[in-house]
């Protein structure tokens, strides 16, 4: 009895040998938890990461500016700059290539400025529409009816040795469209 | 038998279960509990473990890559045997689910079981509910189609309109930034590890809670829930007018756990397998996206939401309804039980049903959207050429090749983004017309540099033919007056 007293004692003072060895086991095992959580974190947020150091965007080729005619509106496809070797063909992105006139361009994503739905491209009314919500867009792309709250998102173009090239790379969405992260102002703009 | 008792013994010595099986199988409940009423949850349960074998054994041939998971879903359907059954059995086993919880919650609402002592059940119920939703969505990724990739799409624009945040929830959700190989891999490990980990777990504390307080028993009007005495008239209830749940309760169970399952496969059997649809290849743009079942309604909202309203809509709403539900027992965790005495409970149930149902069902036929093909497809109904002039003709023309169909129907066939305009005549007079096709508005697009002068006219000489045979186009009174230079008299003696 005279022994169980004594473990007891000890237990109740502030600092026992096997309470101060308890403490030390919990703070080496947070010590290993930190550890453990920063490359964790590292490559459970490198999505976010990634876009912040490099960027996601480059310079795509559309193909050569004598494939758009003057005045008219056609769809365009590209490969994202990022492709991963799981991505079958969701790398494919399309776009519409409007060629006001000359070096004048307006390249819209395909996506709908409300949620992103794929928009169609009619020449005889000269308007977008989308199937999903009933967004519509006028030729140069500023919203026409529907739900969307701003016009179709651009991308930044340049014209290259006759190639007509835009900053793409990331899926525009409402809150994040494409030409407000790059540094370059579209030239028209 | 000498044998398997023994084994029994070896082992139980060991595992020491026995006693608690027995225990918990032999409890009493209420003799009123064991209700046709009272069959849901387990039901729900019974279709978790039903989709946790299907979707293992579409595992074993289901490839998690945005390049070859449509390939696979092929191969599930049409190469491997009963393929397609399981893939069915999986699809209808999750409308189920969703559909079996919902009318759990809803009769543990009005039958007041979230009341003192079970408010944990509840709120662990809510995380079950959102979980089974989260199951839905991700499933829905699964079936990486051309309906899972822009489904996709509309998740990231909506995550993406967070304040700040924003763009960086959806670099997350989409493991990258685009929808790729990348995010079909996250929505896997979601809706094959994390979720469903997490749903077990949920689910073996939502069961021992209802184990360790008791079932609800069937609420009579007038038998108020008090804090302090509820337990012991509970206890004393199971006391003079208890059964032991098995066999007493569980036999309607096992009988209902049985049909849902049969249900469920003969949905499978009968209806078949979602999808897939088209290849999830985005320069494949001639696709109109919608989501499965359970969420239409949030479809419809999208659409019918006025533009300014939509994001505080969708980024405020759905917290505070998640956090309403959380707080439910403990702003009502007194009181009566019966729905009988709680008609506003009852009157929110109906109201949140019907809102819900006729979201659904307008989602079904998307009045909202442009028929894309209706402008070169749908034909100009006969009665409206027959006898007309040459402008007038050419007008119905205009009206087709410029996609007016596309939102607006002629007999019942094209859009109906817009007003029908089979009788467009009788509401709007000439000048009407013209200035609503150059201008738009009202939600309509202008097509003032889309029209020649001479295309409106045919267009306006057109749309004016439209009305009833019985009633006459509306005309503008004054407009004879201004053309004869305010000679009353003449154009009003006229014969």
């Amino acid at each position: 009895m005279a022994t169980n007293t004594e473990t007891a004692k000890p237990a109740d003072a502030s600092l026992s040998r096997r309470g101060f060895f308890m403490k030390l086991g919990i703070l080496f095992n947070g010590f290993a938890a930190i550890v453990l959580a920063l490359p964790i974190a590292r490559f459970l947020f490198s999505s976010i990461t990634r876009g912040r150091e490099n960027g996601y965007l480059s310079w795509v080729r559309l193909g050569d500016v004598g494939n758009f005619p003057e005045g008219e509106t056609r769809m365009a496809t590209f490969r994202n700059p990022l492709v991963m070797p799981t991505d079958g063909k969701t790398v494919d992105t399309a776009c519409w290539v409007r060629r006001i006139a000359g070096d004048q361009f307006q390249v819209f994503a395909i996506n709908c400025a409300h949620l992103g739905c794929p928009v169609r491209w009619f020449p005889q009314s000269g308007l977008f529409m989308c199937p999903c919500h009933g967004g519509a867009y006028y030729r140069d792309g500023s919203r026409a009816s529907g739900p969307p709250e701003r016009g179709l998102f651009e991308y930044p173009y340049k014209i290259e040795n006759g190639v007509l090239t835009i900053s793409a790379g990331q899926l525009p969405t409402p809150g994040d469209p494409v030409a407000r992260l790059t540094s370059e102002k579209p030239p028209c703009a | 038998m000498r044998l398997i008792t023994k084994i029994g013994e070896w082992l139980d010595h060991r595992l020491q279960l026995a006693a608690p099986i027995r225990e918990a199988a032999g409890h009493p409940v209420p003799r009123s509990t064991a209700s046709w009423f009272y069959v849901f949850g387990s039901a729900a349960l019974t279709v978790f473990i039903l989709q946790l074998v299907t979707g293992i054994l579409l595992a074993l041939i289901y490839v998690p890559s945005a390049g070859e998971a449509w390939s696979s879903l092929q191969a599930l359907n049409h190469q491997v045997a009963l393929g397609w059954f399981i893939r069915a059995m999986h699809g209808w086993g999750s409308n189920f689910m969703v559909a079996i919880v919902l009318i759990h919650m809803v009769q543990v609402f009005l039958f007041g079981a979230h009341k003192f002592p079970r408010e944990l059940t509840w709120i662990i119920g809510v995380f079950l509910l959102l979980m089974t939703l989260g199951m839905a969505f991700t499933g829905q990724v699964m079936r990486f189609d051309q309906d899972a990739y822009w489904g996709l799409g509309i998740g990231a624009s909506i995550a993406s309109r967070v304040p700040i945040l924003g763009p960086f929830i959806v670099k997350l959700m989409l493991g990258g930034p685009i929808i790729a190989g990348a995010t079909l891999s996250r929505f896997f490990a979601l809706h094959v590890f994390v979720i469903p980990g997490l749903l077990i777990g949920f689910v073996c504390l939502h069961v021992l809670m209802v184990l360790k307080l008791g079932i609800n028993e069937w609420p009579m009007p007038g038998r108020i829930v008090r804090r302090a005495t509820y337990e012991a008239e509970y206890h004393a209830l199971t006391k003079k007018d208890g059964e032991p749940f098995v066999p007493y309760a569980i036999w309607k169970d096992m009988f209902f756990a049985a049909f849902i399952i049969l249900a469920v496969a003969a949905c499978a059997y009968y209806f078949g397998p979602f999808g897939p649809t088209g290849q999830p290849d985005p320069t494949i743009i001639q696709t109109a996206p919608k989501p499965d079942y359970f969420f239409l309604w949030l479809y419809a909202l999208l659409s019918l939401l006025p533009p300014s309203l939509e994001t505080p809509f969708l980024l405020i709403v759905p917290p505070l309804a998640i956090l309403g539900l959380i707080l439910l027992p403990f702003l009502s965790g007194e009181g009566e039980k019966s729905w009988k005495r709680r008609p506003i409970a009852v009157v929110t149930v109906l109201l949140i049903a019907i809102t819900l149902g006729t979201f659904t069902r307008m989602a079904q036929f998307t009045p909202w959207s442009p028929h894309m093909n209706a402008w070169s497809g749908d034909p100009v109904p006969d009665r409206y050429i027959h006898g007309t002039t040459a402008l007038e003709r050419q007008g119905a023309l205009v009206f087709q090749v410029k996609q007016c169909r596309n939102c607006h129907s002629l007999g019942n066939t094209g859009g109906q983004r817009g007003p029908t305009l089979d009788s467009v005549a009788v509401r709007l007079a000439q000048d009407q017309l013209i200035r609503q096709v150059i201008q738009g508005g009202g939600n309509m697009p202008a097509y003032g540099n889309n029209l020649s002068p001479a295309e409106t006219t045919a267009l306006v000489a057109f749309l004016e033919t439209l009305h009833p045979p019985t009633q006459r186009p509306a005309r503008d009174a004054a407009r004879e007056l201004v053309l004869s230079n305010g000679q009353l008299q003449t154009s009003g003696t006229q014969p």
